[in-house]
């Protein structure tokens, strides 16, 4: 009788400390509403949307989030254009090419890059990449969207190598034996068989590197600039959502401010956009997961 | 040429670039790594790890950001261990299979996802507002905890699993109850994998920067910690701060302390793959 | 008299089969994984247009050996190899030999059904393609003709573009056997091609092998013994990486000359 209670008690907690999770979540997206209804009773949705102009700090306010979508969508893009060929080609060649203990002891030394705090690459992206790149091109501004890109690219190799070398390894083996049966040469076999057979598995790695790279705060911070401007131009100093929240909260802005309710705004904007990616990636693991028993 | 050549030959191509990419993400590792010990390496001593921060880059010392970060690393473990690991029993060996237990997988797996600087305007509102923590080293930890407790879960589950249900079977035929056989079969058999995860999730929570700075963690705090109500900063921050600054002496600064919170963040990495090693070796099923 | 003149059939063709040409030939072949040597010393040649099969308990190397002659072992990092395997008259581990052309000439068809996550069209046109054909219409004419070959076209001709995962496992294990004769090869291994197949898919396959002995060369490993029997003009019994007894079929199953062979084959052991 005495155990019954114990066990009823001991499961109680454990759902409550499983009930943590859905008070984060029901935390996360009230105080974003919270905050940015709030905001929008001061700002038009509609400026918020459409106008080009990010300058909440200044005393010509203007409160359109483009600039800081752009700087984002930006940097995100230079940093996939690196991490997907490279992250991809790296998969094949370990899953491949590579004689197996190269897997074993590379997969790892890899996944160091996505260990080291964000920012250290930072100060990299800062102090050597931007240098190097300025050598090579002398008009790059010190503050650019290339560099802080490039360096997030290389943070998120890992995330693209090491989920798609998994869906590449989960590919049943029996299908390249088939594949090289017939003559086909390795590259033939990776391509016109191996990986359309994982592309769900790829397409996922993909979109969580995307999503990593969306909300990545400290390199950009520290290397693309804080400069919000609605531009593709990756040689000038841009502004990312992620970094202007932190621009925000290294400065003074009181509390209850309509500048303190911008950031909130801004993070429900990454939020959505996050939240989208990691959903659909969430979505295409299901569909897909069954495919191969 | 033959059709077999020329495909041969594309394979070959493709394997010089599969070795040319493979290396590059390493030759990067090495550079990034090679630079900031020859910038850093030489300013490390006792002094810097001891002094407290200063307007002078020279008599600067990391050890405030030293300190608050180990205060947030205990903090941030005890508050994350019991909840992460406790939520993950539950997934795992009690509400399996249900609609309920889907969706907070679902739920999960979102939060997994969402970039930490938003969990930094969560603790800003709850935590330091609501709460009327203000700026210190428990909001701090309360925000990084929430942040990692999804990689606790997910590892503890992991762990779980891998415990073959046949000791699981045995214990409950033996009447044992089916906390009794967590807390005397599935867990001692599965603690290898668990504390794994809670490392890792750990070594990640050190080198965030972002939420804490939201938190509103400062960049320049005179004196070490030494309550957890405390205002705080951390070694991340410390580093950031110095970076913005335009002279080289900072930089220098900067490289030195990123020796000292990579050193403590592969120390971890380290630990915590050794760990898993052993255990696997250790457990044969 | 049925006895008499099926007896009378198989010594004719058993004549023919001694005048036909020399197309696989192994000298001296030892194959090791690291220390572990799985074949050892093995000697024997196989004729044009005739079925061989390798028979013997489970892990005596057969499978080890098939692989040799399509070097699919490449992949296997500790494998290796010592002696000669000619096919026709071409030393195949010679390291000038292009392993794709090889294959080409050396088709394979696997224990599993293993078609590819495509369409059935794609699947008999794989090899086509990677051979680097692009001809449009010769490479139809080629996937309807191989289906027909393995008389699967009737079952599918409305479905060609359907994926190939949809077939049963019989109705696989066909398209397999039509994706390997699309690229019209000299010889076809297969590797237990009916273990994994219900009794009425495997008549259908043995069916098929008479017929496709017209034109190839095949070498087939089973467990089966009277599939064996059935349907091969030789037989190769292994037992723990030595070749036993290689002789005619009928030989083998009626007068074996080793002990171990009368053994095996009367189910004694393995
Ligand atoms: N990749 C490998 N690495 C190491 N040893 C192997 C490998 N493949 C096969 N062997 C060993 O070589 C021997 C022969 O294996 P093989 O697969 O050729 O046997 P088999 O006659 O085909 O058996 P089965 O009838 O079970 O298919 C076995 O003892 C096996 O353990
Ligand atoms: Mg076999």
């Amino acid at each position: 009788m005495r155990t019954r209670t114990q066990e009823n008690i001991i499961e109680a907690l454990l759902k409550l400390a499983t009930s943590i999770t859905i008070l984060t979540t029901v935390g996360i997206i009230g105080v974003l509403l919270y905050e940015t209804i709030a905001f929008f009773k001061e700002v038009s949705i509609i400026e918020f949307l459409t106008d080009l102009e990010w300058t909440p700090l200044f005393s010509q306010k203007h409160f359109g989030i483009l600039p800081l979508v752009s700087g984002t969508i930006l940097t995100t893009l230079i940093a996939i254009g690196v991490a997907l060929p490279l992250g991809l080609t790296i998969a094949i060649y370990l899953n491949m090419y590579a004689p197996k203990g190269f897997r074993k002891s590379f997969k790892p030394m890899l996944e160091v890059l996505a260990a080291i705090p964000t920012v250290v690459y930072g100060f990299f992206a800062l102090t050597v990449v931007t240098p190097f790149l300025q050598s090579i091109y002398p008009n790059l501004a010190g503050f650019n969207a290339l560099s802080a890109g490039i360096v997030m690219g290389i943070m998120i190799i890992p995330f693209v190598s090491s989920l798609s070398e998994d869906a590449l390894y989960a590919v049943p083996k029996t299908l390249k034996e088939a594949s090289f049966g017939m003559g086909a040469t390795r590259f033939q076999t990776s391509f016109k068989v191996m990986v359309p057979a994982a592309s769900s598995g790829i397409i996922v790695s993909v979109i969580l590197a995307i999503s990593r790279a969306i909300g990545e705060t400290m390199i950009v911070a520290i290397a693309a600039g804080q400069q919000p401007r609605l531009t593709f131009d990756p040689t000038v100093p841009i502004e990312t959502i992620t970094a202007y929240i932190v621009q925000v909260s290294m400065g003074d802005v009181p509390h209850g401010s309509l500048e303190y309710r911008t950031i909130f705004a801004a993070g429900i904007t990454l939020f959505i956009f996050t939240f989208l990616l990691n959903t659909l990636s969430f979505w295409i693991k299901k569909k897909y997961q069954e495919k191969y028993d | 040429m033959t059709n077999a050549l020329k495909n041969k030959l594309i394979d070959n191509a493709f394997k010089v670039f599969g070795i040319i990419c493979t290396l590059f993400g390493l030759v990067i590792l090495g550079i990034l790594i090679f630079n900031i010990a020859e910038v850093g390496l030489t300013r490390i001593d006792w002094n810097f790890i001891t002094s407290l921060p200063s307007r002078k880059a020279e008599k600067a010392g990391i050890y405030t950001a030293l300190m608050g970060t180990v205060w947030i690393l205990f903090l941030t473990a005890i508050i994350a261990f019991p909840i992460g690991v406790g939520a993950g029993i539950y997934l795992e060996e009690y509400g399996k299979k249900s609609k309920w237990a889907n969706f907070l997988e679902i739920n999960i797996s979102n939060l997994a996802g969402v970039p930490s600087i938003i969990y930094g305007l969560l603790g800003l509102e709850i935590f330091v507002r609501a709460f009327n923590m203000g700026g210190s080293i428990l909001a701090g930890s309360f925000t990084l905890a929430l942040l990692i407790l999804p990689i606790i879960i997910v590892s503890t589950r992991e762990a779980l699993k891998a415990v073959p249900s046949s000791i699981k079977d045995a214990s409950v035929a033996l009447g044992a109850s089916k906390w009794q056989t967590i807390w005397n079969q599935t867990l001692p058999a599965s603690i290898g994998g668990v504390l794994t995860g809670v490392i890792l999730a750990i070594s990640r929570a050190i080198g965030e920067t972002a939420p804490l700075i939201v938190v509103g963690a400062l960049a320049y705090v005179p004196f070490a910690p030494s309550s957890p109500m405390d205002e705080f900063t951390v070694m991340p921050i410390q580093i950031f701060n110095w970076v913005s600054r335009p002279q080289h002496e900072f930089a220098v600064n900067a490289a030195a302390a990123i020796i000292i919170l990579l050193l403590i963040t592969f120390m971890m990495n380290g630990v915590a793959v050794y760990y898993r090693n052993k255990w696997q070796k250790k457990i044969k099923w | 008299m049925q006895v008499l003149e099926k007896q009378q059939i198989m010594t004719g063709s058993q004549k023919l089969i001694e005048e036909k040409k020399t197309i696989i030939e192994a000298r001296d072949v030892n194959v090791f994984y690291g220390h572990f040597q799985a074949l050892k010393g093995i000697n024997l040649t196989i004729k044009e247009n005739s079925v061989t099969a390798f028979i013997g308990p489970s892990g005596c190397g057969k499978s080890t050996f098939l692989r040799c002659f399509n070097r699919m072992n490449d992949y296997i990092d500790e494998f290796c190899l010592d002696g000669e395997i000619l096919i026709d008259n071409n030393k195949i581990y010679w390291n000038k030999i292009v392993v794709e052309e090889l294959r080409k000439e050396v088709g394979m068809v696997f224990q599993k059904p293993n078609p590819f996550p495509k369409t059935i069209f794609e699947n008999v046109a794989y090899g086509l393609k990677i051979h680097g054909i692009k001809d449009k219409t010769y490479i139809e004419e080629q996937v309807v003709k191989s289906l027909k070959d393995v008389a699967l076209w009737d079952e599918v001709k409305d479905d060609l573009k359907k994926s190939a995962l949809a077939l049963s496992g019989g109705q696989q294990q066909r398209l397999c056997i039509a994706r390997t004769l699309a690229v019209e090869p000299k010889i076809i291994l297969m590797d237990e091609p009916t273990s994994a197949l219900d009794p009425i898919s495997t008549a259908k396959i043995e069916e098929l092998l008479f017929d496709l002995k017209q034109k190839y060369t095949i070498v087939i490993v089973t467990h089966n013994m009277q599939q064996a029997a059935r349907i091969s003009d030789k037989t190769a019994f292994f037992y723990m990486g030595d070749l036993i007894e290689y002789d005619d079929t009928k030989t083998i199953f009626t007068n074996p000359k080793q002990e171990k062979t009368q053994n095996y084959i009367t189910g004694r052991f393995g």
